[in-house]
């Protein structure tokens, strides 16, 4: 008994010990990315960098048009995937549960939500690039789109799954035509989660370099025209980061900590405003 | 429970429910007890989960203005056999019924009844309370706005009338904007009530809702 009893603590005195190094090590290799990418970029940080466009090698400078065409190109792939990502969302969750379409999407999707992002770019390249003979900012806001909308469907779907039968057979015994019951009942009830994907997919695609270097590529100048490359933090940050030069070496750190910043501040966001909203209702 | 209606009901096969009303012809003297008109006659009415057959050949009348009570052991069809009135069942591809439901001549098992029509006419309050994620006063309005398009000095009226029968007007009334789901479980319950008979249907099905309910 008393063996058995210390093989057992014994046993559990190591899984756990196991476990805690583990995880240890996982925060402590986090940690030092960031700390590295807080203490180069922090140094370059300041308000030139907001205020001047990229400069050349050798002159002082900013990221403005970066941020500008970053801000242009999520929101445009947001605004394109948010209605495929949602409705696509809905079919899945509210008309064919368990159809063979319905089946074939989600495995499509669930594919599509771990493909590697330079292939979307690749894709992209073909359809959007190839034919018009020109890199431009449709493409890269396509591109975004595309590895948007997956996590888009996924979020839809579950959130809408777990509104309760009961809320849509009240709708529905009430003569609501199944359109309305999704609208205002389904939706209304799934609102703080389908909000909570969209977000989340945003700054998923924020952060998104492979599928920009094929698409829209990069524009040393302001551009607002959506039919020519156009300049963006992740491609900057790429090609700055490659350069001989200190002065871009800075630039692309401390883009490297903006954007990474800002992600975090909208995932901090998400969690206490929506995620709050959610437990309350 | 089936409300504005009194029974009398014969059944076939060996379905356990058993449907508990005074007889209709009980006295001669009491003009109540005039047998009324049959509001819903079912003609054989079968019910599948699936392969599974759930009610087998149920036959009965249930009469205008009358409460017919439907008594069972739980498991027995007492849902089921309800949910085959308003054809709420539809919403599941893999449930059917086989057999006729009269109401006022017209099959609604049938091909082409307007489903949304159909349960306008039969309202239905669930076991469970189900208010929408909406305030108080849309939980009301919802039901009424799909069908009828009415100026807001009407509509309040309707509200209130619906809140009034369903003994929670006292309670909200003034705090009509505050979410459905901020109010207690029973509470929650009597909206959906009034949600239900602000339809002014012809049929309430009632699925057991004053189970949520406290009787003082």
């Amino acid at each position: 008994m008393i063996s058995l009893y210390r093989r057992r603590r014994l046993f559990n005195y190591f899984q756990m010990t196991a476990s805690v190094l583990v995880t240890a090590l996982g925060i402590f290799v986090l940690a030092s990315i960031l700390w590295t990418l807080i203490s180069y970029g922090f140094q370059g940080l300041s308000l030139r960098m907001l205020t001047d466009m990229t400069p050349p090698p050798g002159s002082a400078g900013g990221v403005l048009n970066a941020i500008a065409g970053s801000l242009v190109l999520t929101a445009l792939g947001i605004a394109i995937g948010t209605p495929i990502g949602v409705l696509a969302g809905t079919y899945l969750a509210e008309y064919s549960e368990r159809g063979k379409i319905a089946e074939a999407t989600r495995f499509i999707n669930d594919i599509l939500l771990s493909a590697p992002s330079i292939l979307i770019g690749l894709f992209v390249y073909e359809i959007a690039v190839v034919p018009t003979h020109h890199f431009s900012a449709w493409a890269g806001a396509i591109a975004l789109a595309l590895i948007a909308v997956p996590v888009i469907v996924r979020t839809s779907e579950d959130m809408l799954r777990l509104v309760p039968n009961d809320l849509r057979e009240a709708a529905t015994a009430l003569g609501a035509p199944r359109w309305k019951m999704i609208t205002q009942v389904s939706y209304r009830a799934a609102r703080a989660g389908i909000l909570t994907g969209i977000l989340l997919a945003l700054a998923r695609i924020a952060g998104e370099t492979a599928p920009l270097l094929f698409t829209v590529l990069n524009n040393q100048f302001w551009s607002s025209n959506l039919d020519a490359p156009m300049a963006n933090l992740p491609v900057v940050i790429f090609q700055f980061a490659l350069s001989p030069y200190t002065d871009w070496q800075q630039l692309a750190w401390a883009s490297a900590l903006l954007v990474t910043a800002t992600i975090l501040g909208l995932n901090i966001f998400v969690r206490l405003t929506l995620g709050k909203r959610e437990k309350r209702s | 429970m089936l409300e504005t209606s009194a029974s009398h009901a014969s059944q076939e096969g060996d379905s356990r429910i058993e449907v508990r009303a005074p007889a209709p012809a009980a006295s001669a003297e009491d003009p109540e007890a005039v047998l009324p008109a049959a509001k819903i006659e079912v003609r054989n009415l079968k019910f599948y989960y699936g392969q599974a057959l759930a009610l087998r050949s149920i036959s009965m009348h249930i009469y205008d203005r009358r409460v017919t009570a439907l008594i069972g052991p739980s498991g027995c069809g007492k849902s089921t056999f309800l949910r085959t009135l308003n054809r709420i069942y539809e919403l599941y591809p893999h449930m059917r019924a086989e057999g006729e439901v009269i109401l006022d001549g017209e099959n609604i098992l049938g091909a082409n009844v307007d489903l949304n029509r159909l349960r306008a006419r039969v309202g239905m309050v669930f076991q469970r309370p189900t208010p929408f994620p909406m305030s108080i006063y849309d939980n009301i309005a919802f039901g009424i706005r799909l069908y009828e398009r009415l100026p807001t000095v009407e509509m309040d009226e309707r509200v209130e009338r619906a809140l009034t029968k369903a003994a929670l007007w006292g309670e909200v009334k003034d705090k009509l904007r505050a979410s459905g789901l901020s109010l207690s479980g029973g509470q929650q319950q009597r909206l959906c009530i009034a949600r239900a008979i602000a339809l002014n249907p012809e049929v309430v099905l009632l699925d057991e809702p004053a189970s949520a309910l406290d009787p003082i």
